[in-house]
Order: structure tokens, then C-alpha cells, then sequence
């Protein structure tokens, strides 16, 4: 990643570019939006059912809640569990995956064993329990993501490394002494790293839609608005009100769309020979 | 394909089987509050000692390894515990969701596979022109767009809007319909859960035939087939599209699993009367044994669809030989 050409290769896709520039605005607004805008997204503003395009700016809620406020906060909430769920995966599936296709041999049949049951099991189905049994709070709605989205990474880190295991410099390190550990990690690991980038950098395309459809079934934190949590709500007046529905769902539809965009840029300035496909 | 390969298949079944078992008994016991306290709580008498008793009826008193071999002996009894906010076994309630679910997730993924093989050879057929460039934007705002938001959009546009297809349910109670009118009736409330449904996979198909195509137009029998002089349809749909078909059918297969996944949300959305649909009933009202009974059938399922899916791989691809 550190190679110069990377950032001009990224920069020269209009499509990543239009991706990050839309992913900034969102951080920008998870990061300063709330603060700068000054409505508790739980206070009661105004009338309910108030419109968009009037004041407040996007309306009310079914409670007479701002939805611009709601909509800054829950960015917030849909970056940092989708960041911070698809952070804990990667290193979990990196940590498995390594170790699986480093030393081979029966951990690695025991460990892929068990990274193949959780790719078996249905995930939603999983988080969905695992949130449900353990009460919806921000914490546990982030491990039940991580939890169910680590086998992918790891599958591919294992590839990865039996891959590098076998080329020359591991020899040459290995016929010096050096520790595994230190093999592992500063040697091959750097090298294995790129596509686990690609993979992790859509994966929170995916984090972030499975948290919002966990708040919609109501499997969210009760003190925080994220935005699935808004289209639940909203959802019992979709005959009067349809826009309190919309709202929330074109500001998911946005962030993941940015975040795959600029996961599909660092996947083709990573492999500019693969573009032409 | 031997019938002992099958076998050993079946009977590999049995330690992934144990594994789900594991799992739900440990997400059973890492709930806080076991089931004694809970009834107790709901019925009234928290008392210590009718927790004390409640924990002796249910075995909740002995040694962890015990109630394992009694929780595995029960699930194989299909015996999936009892749901005291409904009065019912679970396994009863979800026998009686199960074909509904089932019904949608064959009708998505029908259409899903369908759907994404044709719009695949159409856009490897159009590769660089503005057909390609069309399904590819669709294929990238279909991965984008959360599914249970598209059903509530689609229930606005032609159900509240255009008034042309229910907004929810199965069959039209007030209606009675039998016979053929009732199962016109049910594929007319079937339309949007299942279309809604079935998008995301249709983005994921349509791309994965599209390269699969690609890849497979470069391989020497078709350049025989193209030097032989047949018109380019008949290479696409005989000779390419058929060999390019496998890996959307493993990801189809694959995908059983996140399919089940989905429809939790549609079934929410469309208040269909399947799995999901209990699923959410039971979230509303804490039924953790329901929810585990769920979370076990549904992963048994996955596993015996993915199991088929491997054996109608041979059936398709003839050069795989199972031993």
C-alpha cells in the first residue's frame, strides 16, 4: 500500500473517487453533524407527521421527533459498529487464517473446520439470537457482526499464506533462525495483506447493512437512533407518512454505496490488471 | 455418483449436526437468567425455593455435561424444547412456518438464478456497450440498498400508490378463495416479498455469470464451436451460457444460508407467515426457545440444501466423479 502509484491509481477511478469524496461527507456529518446541528435526536421538536422541505428540514417523526437529527446521529452509530465490527473481524480472520496456513497439519484441518461452520450457518439468523439473548446494546450488536463476519477473511488469509509459505524468502528466513512469530508477522503478513484490504473495506458495506437490519427487527440499543431503528419505527405509518421511512433508508443506501465504490477503487488500483475484465 | 459416497455424506451430517447442538446449548447457558428464573418471573412466584424446584423439573440443577447429553438426546427426538409465551412446542411452531418460508425462498432463488443467468449473458453479449453499462450501475445500487427498506418502498408504490398487489399475508382471509383461485391468490401476495427478496441475489448472479461467461468465451471449445460456423446465439446460449452456469449454481447453493437470512426481514416486512415472521414475533416477546429452535432448524436446513447442492453438481457437471 505504501507504493506511490497505489493513491494515483485510486485517484484516476472516478467511480472510487466519487465513493470517497460521498464517504467523507458522511464522516464529516457522523463526526461534526450532531454537534454543529444541536437537536437531541430524542427530544419532541414540533408536531408529529411534520413534512420534509419545511422546519425542521426533513420533518418530524412519528413522535414529533427532528429526523435530521436522527439521521446525523445514527451516522454515527452505522460507521462505528460497521468500522469497528468488520476491525475485529478482520483480526480475528486474519489470526486464524495465519495460523491455519502457516503450520497446516491438523490445526489447520481443526481450525478450517470451524471456520467452515460458520460459513455454513445462516449469520443472520445467528446475530439475530446472539443479539436477542445477550439484550441489544451497541457492544453486543458489534461481536454478533464481527462474530459472523470473520470465515470469509480467514479463508482467504489461510489461502494467502500457504501461498507465501512456500516461496523462497520463507526458506531463507527459516534457515537463519528466525521465530515464527516473527515470520508470521513481519515477513509474510505484509505480503498477505492486500486482498484482505479489498475484502475487509466492502465488508463494512456489509456490517453496516446487517446492523440496520437488526435495529429494524428492534435488536438495537435503546438509548442511541441508528438508522434501521428509524424505518422500524416509522414503518407502522407508512400509509400517511412514507417519507419518514424513505429518509433513513436512502441515507443507508447512500453510505454503503460510497463504501463499495471506494472498496471495488482500492481492489482495482491494487490489481490494475485485472480492470479490463 | 456411489451410493456409499452418499452415505458417507449422510453420516458426515452427524458431527456438524452436534456442533449446532453445541452452539445453541451454549448461547442457551451464556443467557442471562435460566429458564426457571424466567418462568418464575412471569408467573408470579419468584420465590427462591419455586426457582429452586422449577430448576429440579427441568434438570437445571445437574452437572453441565449431563443437560448436554439430555439437550442432543432431546433435538435428535425433535424434541426442540417448549415455548411458554405461546403454550407450544417449538418444534410444532416451526413446522407449521416452515413450508411458507420455504415457498419464498425457492421462488426468490428461482428468480434470483433465472434472472441473473439471462441479464449475465446479456451484458458478457453486450460487454462495453450501454446495456452493460446499465445492468452493471443496477447490479452496484442493488448491493447497496437494504431489503427490508426496498419491500416497504415497493409496498408505497403498488400497494398504497398503484393499488395493484396486497400489501401483506398469504391469501386474502376475507376472500375464502379454494381451489385454483386461492393459489392465484397466494402468487399475487407471493410477487413482492419474493421480487424484493430475491434483488440482491439477482445484482450477485448477473455478475458472477457476466465474468463466468467471459472467462468461459476464451476457452478453446468455443473458438472450435466459433471456427465450426454457428451464429454467435446459439454459441452464447448452447455452448457458453451452459458450461458458464456452474459457479451460479454453487453460489446459489452456497447461499441458502444468507437467503434464510433475508427472508427473516421480508417475511417482517411483508407479514408473511413463515420463520421470519415468528422470529420477530418471538423477539417481541423475549422467546428465546423459540428463537434457538429456529436458529438449530434453520442451520439443519443449510446443511442438507448444501449437501444437495453438492450431489446435483455431479448430476450437471458430469466430469465431477464422487468416490
Amino acid at each position: 500500500m505504501s507504493d506511490p502509484g497505489f493513491l494515483r491509481r485510486f485517484a484516476r477511478n472516478r467511480q472510487a473517487l466519487v465513493g470517497a469524496i460521498v464517504l467523507a461527507i458522511v464522516l464529516l456529518g457522523a463526526a461534526i453533524g450532531p454537534l454543529a446541528y444541536g437537536v437531541d435526536p430524542f427530544d419532541m421538536v414540533g408536531h408529529p407527521f411534520m413534512p420534509p422541505f419545511g422546519d425542521p428540514w426533513l420533518g418530524t417523526d412519528v413522535s414529533g421527533r427532528d429526523i435530521l437529527a436522527g439521521i446525523l446521529s445514527g451516522a454515527s452509530v452505522s460507521l462505528a459498529i460497521g468500522f469497528i465490527s468488520t476491525l475485529a473481524a478482520t483480526l480475528i480472520g486474519i489470526t486464524v487464517g495465519a495460523i491455519a496456513g502457516y503450520y497446516g497439519g491438523s490445526l489447520d484441518e481443526a481450525l478450517m473446520r470451524l471456520t467452515d461452520f460458520f460459513l455454513t450457518i445462516p449469520s443472520f439468523v445467528l446475530a439475530v439470537v446472539f443479539v436477542a439473548v445477550f439484550s441489544p446494546t451497541t457492544t453486543t450488536v458489534t461481536v454478533a457482526i464481527a462474530l459472523v463476519s470473520w470465515p470469509s477473511v480467514a479463508r482467504l488469509m489461510r489461502g494467502e499464506f500457504i501461498k507465501q509459505r512456500a516461496q523462497e524468502y520463507v526458506q531463507a528466513c527459516k534457515a537463519i533462525g528466525m521465530r515464527d512469530p516473527t515470520i508470521i508477522l513481519v515477513q509474510i503478513l505484509p505480503n498477505a495483506l492486500p486482498p484482505v484490504v479489498v475484502v475487509s473495506s466492502l465488508m463494512v458495506a456489509t456490517a453496516i447493512l446487517t446492523e440496520s437490519g437488526l435495529s429494524f427487527l428492534g435488536l438495537s440499543d435503546p438509548n442511541v437512533v441508528s438508522w434501521g431503528y428509524m424505518i422500524g419505527v416509522a414503518r407502522s405509518s407508512l400509509r400517511t407518512a412514507w417519507w419518514m421511512v424513505a429518509i433513513p433508508g436512502v441515507a443507508i443506501m447512500v453510505t454503503v454505496l460510497a463504501i463499495n465504490l471506494v472498496g471495488e477503487g482500492i481492489n482495482d488500483a491494487l490489481n490494475p490488471r485485472l480492470r479490463q475484465r | 455418483m456411489s451410493s456409499r459416497y452418499i452415505l458417507r455424506r449422510l453420516l458426515f451430517l452427524v458431527p456438524v449436526v452436534l456442533c449446532i447442538a453445541a452452539m445453541n446449548f451454549a448461547l442457551l447457558h451464556l443467557a442471562p437468567g435460566d429458564a426457571a428464573e424466567i418462568i418464575a418471573g412471569q408467573s408470579g412466584h419468584g420465590s427462591q425455593e419455586a426457582v429452586a424446584q422449577l430448576r429440579k423439573e427441568f434438570g437445571l440443577d445437574r452437572p453441565l455435561y449431563q443437560q448436554f447429553f439430555f439437550f442432543v438426546y432431546r433435538l435428535f427426538t425433535l424434541d426442540l424444547g417448549y415455548s411458554y409465551v405461546q403454550s407450544t412446542p417449538v418444534a410444532t411452531l416451526i413446522w407449521d412456518r416452515l413450508p411458507a418460508t420455504l415457498l419464498l425462498m425457492v421462488t426468490s432463488l428461482t428468480m434470483a438464478v433465472g434472472g441473473g443467468v439471462l441479464l449475465g449473458v446479456a451484458a458478457a453479449r453486450a460487454r462495453g456497450r450501454l446495456a452493460d453499462a446499465l445492468i452493471s450501475v443496477g447490479a452496484l445500487l442493488a448491493y447497496a440498498v437494504p431489503t427490508f427498506w426496498l419491500g416497504l418502498m415497493l409496498i408505497v408504490l403498488f400497494s398504497i400508490h398503484l393499488n395493484v398487489l396486497p400489501s401483506g399475508g398469504m391469501i386474502d382471509i376475507s376472500a375464502g378463495y379454494t381451489g385454483i383461485a386461492h393459489v392465484l391468490d397466494v402468487l399475487r401476495h407471493l410477487v413482492l416479498p419474493a421480487l424484493t427478496l430475491a434483488l440482491f441475489y439477482l445484482a450477485v448472479y448477473t455478475r458472477v455469470m457476466r465474468s463466468s461467461m467471459l472467462e468461459t468465451s476464451g476457452l478453446e471449445f468455443i473458438i472450435t464451436a466459433r471456427a465450426k460456423g454457428l451464429d454467435e446465439r446459439r454459441i452464447a446460449w448452447r455452448h457458453t451460457a451452459r458450461n458458464a452456469a456452474l459457479p451460479v449454481v454453487t453460489l446459489a447453493g452456497m447461499q441458502f444460508g444468507h437467503l434464510l437470512g433475508g427472508s427473516i426481514l421480508i417475511e417482517t416486512v411483508f407479514g408473511w407467515p413463515g420463520l421470519g415472521r415468528l422470529v420477530f414475533d418471538a423477539l417481541g416477546q423475549r422467546d428465546l426457545n423459540t428463537l434457538l429452535g429456529v436458529l438449530f432448524v434453520s442451520s439443519v436446513c443449510v446443511v442438507l440444501v448444501n449437501l444437495l447442492v453438492d450431489l446435483l453438481y455431479g448430476v450437471l457437471d458430469p466430469r465431477i466423479v464422487h468416490r
